[in-house]
């Protein structure tokens, strides 16, 4: 459903994705791991089309990043690095909002919210201003918007950031649900929760993959644990 | 086109969501009212709005770049803008959908200013065409303004830099128009180049509209300069939505 050939891009003299290519299917949770400055949320920002690539292309849901920017976007649900939203806005504005955008309207509308409300244990603050929300609920909010639609597509960069154990474990459960009728993409530098949820998983660093592989097989390759295997490709590719 | 809608619909709310619409409106009416009250409205023994009108070029050269300022410098500073970038939403949509919210603000204090020509029909007999053709061309300087705000709104993430910036602009194109300013330049430029700046400037046209003359060249300058500040913008803001 994700179909990445050879994405390009760079700011200036830095190259942040340097010609990546995969693809990834329904039912199939992909973890993108990297140091940080790796490249994943660029090559995440691409593929939502908000940066247009150098070079390359890639598509989702058959949809072209380069043709159809708005075909994708209607697609896909994505939760960016900071969830940023319109901090004056209570909740419930905010989630009408972006139904508003996404032409959720009527009953469709109601059935979507309180889908999601609920999924994302955000009804406490719903009428909140999302100024005064802790950084946990922001995240939440966020992934609220992103689902909001219930996409085929998901990509969300480090869902898990701020989080405290127990919402982590939330949206760990709430992704491993969802996970085998969507296709989603999640990056993140926290090797535990690759193993939690990811089916598969690709190292990158300096924009180049450096493995494409499971958490399992890559266990079994290098035979310790996935911090020490994320130390050995990262570091030894690079130096 | 529902994109559209909803981009206007959550920026004209902001303003009143936020101190900023209701600030904006005590200051505006106060001084819109104040100044041709001090100009000698009442003593002028004229049942026209002149005084009221000259007034408003002055006032929007500060209080419309400082509407204009946040429309994309904030959404850039805190981030909101890629949350909106990855929505499907095309950015010409956006930038008129903010734009025109802003510009229905303007209209609303504009509109708010309506115990003026009152007053003006209570006490004597006022030429009403005059008084439309005079809000008709604050209401297109204003949307002037905002495109010329809006563009360098989106040029700097900094509202300050954006807000000084485009005062300066709307400074220019205002006092290009003043007579000193013309018989200053008359005397080293040639006249050719003198009337082009002459008809260049904002208040050229404000003023033929504020006689009552509804010419189509002074409204084509007005739609001309809105199409072509938010053309660029939205071109300069695709460049850089991600930076």
């Amino acid at each position: 459903m994700i179909s990445v050939k050879q994405l390009r891009r760079s700011f200036g003299a830095i190259v942040a994705v340097d010609g990546i290519s995969f693809d990834v299917e329904k039912g199939q949770v992909l973890g993108l791991l990297g140091p940080n400055g790796a490249g994943k949320t660029t090559a995440m920002r691409m593929l939502a089309c908000f940066l247009k690539p150098d070079s390359g292309t890639a598509a989702v849901c058959g949809y072209d990043i380069l043709q159809n920017p708005i075909g994708v976007r209607r697609s896909l649900g994505y939760l960016a690095e900071n969830s940023p939203a319109y901090n004056e806005m209570t909740v419930g504005a905010f989630l009408n909002f972006v139904c508003d955008v996404r032409q959720i309207q009527g009953k469709e509308r109601k059935r979507a919210l309180d889908r999601v409300v609920p999924m994302c244990s955000i009804d406490s603050v719903y009428h909140q201003t999302i100024e005064t929300l802790s950084k946990g609920y922001m995240r939440r909010v966020g992934l609220a918007q992103a689902l909001i639609h219930d996409p085929e597509v998901l990509i969300l960069d480090e869902p898990t950031d701020g989080l405290d154990p127990n919402q982590k474990y939330e949206v760990r459960e709430l992704i491993n649900s969802m996970a085998k009728d969507k296709c989603i993409i999640i990056s993140t530098h926290i090797l535990e929760e690759v193993e939690a949820v990811c089916s598969r998983t690709i190292i990158i660093s300096k924009g180049r993959i450096l493995v494409d592989s499971t958490p399992e097989k890559l266990k079994e390759k290098y035979k310790c644990n996935l911090d020490e295997v994320f130390r050995k490709i990262t570091k030894a590719k690079v130096a | 086109m529902h994109s559209f809608w909803a981009v206007f619909k959550r920026e004209l709310k902001s303003y009143f969501t936020t101190p900023i619409a209701y600030v904006f409106l005590v200051i505006f009416l106060s001084f819109s009212a104040y100044l041709p009250f001090r100009q000698g409205f009442f003593e002028m023994r004229q049942a026209d709005m002149r005084a009221f009108f000259m007034n408003l070029p002055l006032l929007f050269i500060i209080l419309v770049p400082a509407t204009a300022m946040r429309l994309w410098a904030e959404e850039r500073r805190v981030g909101s803008i890629e949350l909106l970038f990855t929505l499907p939403i095309t950015v010409t949509q956006a930038v008129l959908g903010k734009f025109l919210a802003a510009w229905l603000f303007l209209a609303i204090a504009l509109a708010l200013t309506f115990p003026m020509p009152i007053t003006v029909c209570y006490l004597g007999n006022p030429d009403i065409g005059l008084i439309i053709t005079g809000y008709l061309g604050s209401l297109l300087m204003a949307g002037g303004f905002l495109a010329i705000g809006c563009f360098f709104s989106v040029v700097s993430k900094n509202q300050v830099i954006s807000f000084v910036l485009s005062v300066v602009a709307c400074a220019v194109l205002v006092l290009a128009g003043m007579p000193t300013t013309l018989n200053y330049l008359s005397t080293f430029l040639p006249a050719g180049l003198v009337s082009v700046i002459e008809t260049m400037s904002f208040r050229t046209h404000f003023e033929s509209l504020q006689k009552g003359v509804m010419e189509f060249k002074d409204i084509s300058f007005f739609v001309l300069l809105i199409v072509g500040w938010i053309a660029a913008s939205s071109i300069v803001l695709d460049e850089r939505k991600a930076s």
